[in-house]
């Protein structure tokens, strides 16, 4: 089976709503999100995809 | 020497110069200079002379000498699995690939220009025999406008309008008019794609040309030919920066999201237009019969 696209690592502003089973980075704002975000999308070789203005995903196409 | 000699090499001329006039490097950069090139014409010659030296085999009563053309048609096919390959390998370097069904239809046309290279051998050294030199080029003429025609289909502007249109967000959606591309969430990567990003609309003209541009093959085909062009704003590790096709599912309309270095919107709306409309992506649902019923009858 190939896995075409992959959840690489989720960051968020809200722990609560943070999901289980993959790598989350828990930020103090929106700004902190973002940067992570840009870093993580480019050592991961994914997007980073907005799901809410609390939680960020970096995906992998 | 032989009587066939003179028509026999005049085949292989005709056969190679039409051969020469179908090898073309356009602005896909296929075949590459000057290797890929020697390669297509050895093949091409080998084709002129198989097409040529048939004609004195039959006159001559020599029939199982046309077994020979089998072994060639057996010899293009691996010609155009070589292509395949080549080709296939390299798209796995390239910035925007060019899909499958692209160089599918490029391998294709490789193998099925060496058979109208046969043809024109044979017809040539036909006419050379039983008639004169002015009939035997006229039928090289005949031959090489046959082969010109046979090699160009149809193009996207023949069955799409293409309108251009400045992509925009709507919080992290990116959108072409109406039709939803992607979700791009950091800023920096919005700001850089209505910087550098254009969006154009392909309208069908008709059900068959809806049905052709939803081919995933056929619009991967468009992005290559316009990033090949006008130039990528990416690199690797940027897959946010990759050029999508999205098809509006209520009309069949497709927005093409580019992010050219060279942002010409004539110029790529040209480009879009003279994309060849794949082999393999054409579809003519219009055609097929009111009262067929069951599974339609395929081959």
């Amino acid at each position: 089976m190939t896995v075409e696209k992959m959840i690489l690592a989720c960051l968020t502003t809200n722990p609560r709503k943070a999901p289980t089973g993959l790598a989350v980075f828990h930020c103090d704002s929106k700004e902190e999100m973002e940067a992570i975000g840009a870093t993580l999308e480019a050592v991961l070789d994914g997007i980073a995809h907005l799901i809410s203005e609390e939680i960020m995903i970096i995906v992998r196409h | 020497m032989s009587v066939y000699i003179y028509p026999v090499l005049f085949g292989i001329f005709c056969g190679l110069f039409t051969r020469l006039i179908m090898l073309r490097t356009d602005y896909r950069q296929y075949p590459t200079y000057l290797h890929g090139k020697i390669v297509h014409i050895s093949l091409g010659f080998i084709a002129a002379v198989l097409g040529s030296v048939a004609v004195p085999a039959l006159i001559e009563e020599n029939i199982t000498a046309v077994t020979f053309l089998t072994v060639a048609a057996s010899q293009f096919r691996e010609v155009r699995n070589m292509e395949r390959n080549t080709l296939k390998q390299m798209d796995g370097y390239e910035l925007v690939s060019r899909g499958d069904t692209y160089i599918e239809g490029i391998a294709l046309a490789f193998e099925s220009r060496n058979y109208l290279v046969i043809f024109t051998s044979l017809l040539t050294t036909i006419a050379f025999i039983f008639t004169d030199i002015i009939i035997s080029l006229a039928v090289m003429v005949v031959c090489i406008v046959i082969a010109r025609a046979m090699m160009d289909g149809g193009k996207i502007k023949d069955i799409c309008e293409i309108e251009y249109v400045k992509p925009r967000f709507d919080g992290a959606g990116l959108y072409v008019d109406n039709i939803y591309i992607m979700n791009i969430g950091l800023p920096k990567r919005q700001e850089e794609i209505l910087k550098y990003g254009m969006g154009f609309i392909l309208k069908p003209k008709n059900f068959n040309a809806m049905t052709t541009i939803a081919n995933l093959g056929q619009r991967q085909a468009i992005l290559y030919d316009l990033s090949t062009s006008l130039g990528i704003f990416r690199d690797s590790g940027t897959p946010a920066l990759a050029p999508l096709a999205k098809r509006d599912l209520e009309d069949g309309r497709v927005g093409i999201f580019v992010l050219p270095q060279n942002r010409d919107i004539e110029r790529a709306i040209e480009i879009i237009g003279n994309t060849p409309t794949l082999e393999n992506a054409i579809r003519l649902p219009s055609k097929r019969k009111k009262n067929e019923g069951g599974m339609g009858n395929d081959g």
